[in-house]
C-alpha cells in the first residue's frame, strides 16, 4: 500500500510538471491518433487481399494492435522515462539523492518519472481492444479474459525487468541509451503476429528482446489460442527474470560511487 | 565550380572521420532501416502464400525482391535533416552555417553522401543475408536496369530537396515533430513501403502518382523489377524531373523567407 501511495505521489508530480505545457497534450494526442490510423490503414490494406494472416483473423489482429498500443504506451509512460532518468543520474551523480531516501531504491528509480501525456496511447489501445473484443463476441469467455490478464501482467513484468537489466548496465558503461533505442526500434515488430516471422527472428524477438511475450502472447490468449503450458512458462519466466534483474540491480548499485558531488 | 568541388571533398573527409567515431549510433539507425521493410516483406510473403502464391501479380519471392530492393533504395535516399535542422535552429548553431560563404545545403548533401558511403556496404551485406533467408525472384529487363540508375539519382535529389525544404519550417516553429510525423505517415503509404502501390485501391494509386513520394522511393524499385513499360518509365522520369524543378523553386522561396525570420534561439 505504501508503494502505491508513493507511485501516486510521483504521478501527481508528473501531472503538475506537464500541466505547465498543455499544448503538448494536443501534439501528443495528434501523434498517437496518427500512429493508430497508420496501423489500422496498414491492416486494412493487408486484409483487403486476404482473410487470414498467419492463421489470425482480422479481429484477432485488431486485438493485437490494441495490446501493442496498450503495452507500448505503458512502457513510454513509466518505464522508459524512469530508466532514462536513472542512466542520466548515474552519469551526473544525482543518484545519491535517491539512495539516501528511506525507501527501496529500485522501486524509487522505477517510478521516478511519469510522462502522463503518453496516457493517450494507453486509452487508444484500450479503445481498440474493446472494439476488437465486442467483434470477437461470444468467443471470448471468462477463462480467456483471465488468461489474457495473466499474460499481460507477466509480459509487463518481463519487459520491465529487461529494461531494468539494460539500464543497470550504466553502472559499468556510460552510453547505455543506445541499447535502449534498439528496443524501441524493434518494438514495431510486435504489431504483427509472431507466427509470421521465420524461426530465427521469432527467437530473437522472444529471448533477445522480449517483444513477442509482451504483445502476441496476450492477444493469443484473447483469441483462445494460448495453451496452459505457454502461459505457465511465461509466468515462470516472469518470476525468474524479475529475480535476476533484482540481483543484478543490487550487484550494480554496489559499484556506484557517485560521479560528481 | 572548382571551389565547390573542394568544399565537397573537405566535407566528405570531415564527416567520414566524425561518423566513424559514432559507430554504435550508425548501427542503431540501420536496425530501423532494415526492420521496417523486413516486417512488410514477411507480412506480404505470408499473404501471398496463403492465397496460393499470387497477390496482385506478386508471388512470395517477388515480394521479397521488392522489399529488399526498397530497403536499399530507401537507405540510399533517406535524410535526417528534418531532425537536425530543428535541433540546429533551437540551439542557435545554425548561425555558424550561415556565416560560411557557401549555401548550407552543400555541406548537408556532402554529409549525407559520405554517411551513405560508409553504411552502404553494410546494407548490401544485410540485403545479401535477407536474400539467402527469403529467396527473392528478380526478373530483369536490361533497359530497365539501365534506367534504374538515373531514376535512383533523381529520387535522391527530389527527396533531399523536399525534406531539406520541409526542415526549414523550423524557422517559423521550433517544434516540428508533428509536421515531421505527418510527413512520415504520408511517405510510408504513398511511397510503397507498406505495400507495393499496385496493391492499393485505385483512387489512392492515382493520388500516389501525383504526390512526390512515389518518385522518391517506389518508382526506381518498380522500374528495376521490370513492372513498368518503357512509356511508363519515361513518364516516371519526367515526373521526377518536374518534381525536382518544383522542389528547387519551393526551396528558394522558403529559404529566402525563412532567413528573414530566423532569430537564432539560444546562443
Amino acid at each position: 500500500m505504501r508503494y502505491f501511495r508513493l507511485f501516486i505521489a510521483f504521478l501527481r508530480i508528473g501531472i503538475m510538471n506537464e500541466l505547465a505545457y498543455r499544448a503538448n497534450f494536443f501534439v501528443q494526442l495528434f501523434e498517437s491518433v496518427l500512429e493508430l490510423g497508420t496501423a489500422l490503414a496498414g491492416l486494412a490494406v493487408v486484409f483487403s487481399h486476404t482473410d487470414t494472416l498467419g492463421g489470425w483473423l482480422p479481429n484477432e489482429v485488431l486485438a493485437l494492435v490494441g495490446v501493442y498500443f496498450l503495452v507500448g504506451g505503458s512502457i513510454r509512460l513509466l518505464i522508459q522515462p524512469s530508466m532514462e532518468r536513472l542512466i542520466e543520474s548515474v552519469r551526473e551523480g544525482t543518484l545519491d539523492f535517491t539512495l539516501v531516501k528511506p525507501e527501496d531504491a529500485q522501486f524509487l528509480v522505477s517510478i521516478q518519472r511519469v510522462e502522463i501525456w503518453k496516457l493517450t496511447d494507453i486509452f487508444l489501445g484500450l479503445a481498440v481492444l474493446a472494439i476488437a473484443l465486442v467483434r470477437l463476441g461470444a468467443r471470448v469467455g471468462a477463462i480467456q479474459l483471465m488468461a489474457f490478464a495473466g499474460a499481460l501482467l507477466a509480459g509487463g513484468v518481463i519487459v520491465y525487468s529487461f529494461w531494468l537489466i539494460l539500464a543497470t548496465l550504466c553502472f559499468w558503461f556510460i552510453r547505455v541509451e543506445n541499447i535502449l533505442v534498439i528496443f524501441q526500434s524493434m518494438y514495431e515488430a510486435g504489431r504483427w503476429p509472431m507466427s509470421l516471422y521465420p524461426s530465427w527472428l521469432r527467437f530473437a524477438l522472444t529471448f533477445l528482446v522480449p517483444i513477442a511475450v509482451a504483445t502476441t502472447v496476450p492477444a493469443q490468449a484473447l483469441a483462445g489460442r494460448l495453451n496452459w503450458q505457454t502461459l505457465a512458462g511465461m509466468i515462470g519466466l516472469a518470476f525468474i527474470i524479475s529475480a535476476i534483474s533484482r540481483i543484478f540491480w543490487r550487484f550494480g548499485i554496489r559499484r556506484y560511487s557517485g560521479a560528481s558531488a | 565550380m572548382k571551389g565547390l568541388g573542394a568544399i565537397y571533398l573537405q566535407q566528405f573527409s570531415t564527416t567520414l572521420a566524425s561518423q566513424l567515431q559514432y559507430r554504435a549510433v550508425l548501427f542503431i539507425w540501420l536496425i530501423g532501416q532494415v526492420l521496417e521493410p523486413l516486417i512488410y516483406l514477411v507480412v506480404w510473403s505470408a499473404v501471398s502464400r496463403s492465397t496460393g502464391g499470387n497477390v496482385g501479380g506478386f508471388s512470395a519471392g517477388e515480394f521479397s525482391a521488392y522489399f529488399i530492393l526498397l530497403m536499399l533504395i530507401n537507405h540510399s535516399t533517406f535524410t535526417w535533416i528534418m531532425w537536425e535542422q530543428e535541433y540546429r535552429i533551437r540551439l542557435g548553431t545554425f548561425s555558424f552555417a550561415l556565416l560560411k560563404p557557401v549555401h548550407p545545403i552543400h555541406s548537408d548533401i556532402a554529409d549525407n553522401v559520405s554517411y551513405k558511403l560508409i553504411t552502404f556496404p553494410v546494407m548490401l551485406l544485410v540485403a545479401l543475408a535477407l536474400s539467402l533467408a527469403f529467396h527473392p525472384e528478380f526478373h530483369f529487363a536490361p533497359w530497365a536496369v539501365m534506367a534504374f540508375f538515373p531514376a535512383l539519382g533523381l529520387a535522391f535529389l527530389v527527396r533531399f530537396l523536399l525534406e531539406w525544404t520541409l526542415a526549414m519550417t523550423a524557422f517559423w516553429t521550433t517544434r516540428v515533430s508533428a509536421i515531421n510525423q505527418v510527413y512520415f505517415v504520408l511517405l510510408l503509404f504513398f511511397s510503397g513501403q507498406i505495400a507495393p502501390l499496385s496493391l492499393l485501391p485505385g483512387p489512392i494509386q492515382a493520388v500516389a502518382s501525383i504526390l512526390p513520394f512515389r518518385w522518391m522511393i517506389s518508382f526506381p524499385a518498380e522500374l528495376f523489377l521490370g513492372r513498368l513499360t518503357p512509356s511508363q518509365a519515361l513518364a516516371g522520369l519526367a515526373a521526377q524531373v518536374a518534381w525536382l524543378a518544383g522542389c528547387l523553386i519551393l526551396m528558394k522561396i522558403i529559404w529566402r523567407a525563412g532567413l528573414r525570420v530566423y532569430s537564432a534561439v539560444g546562443a
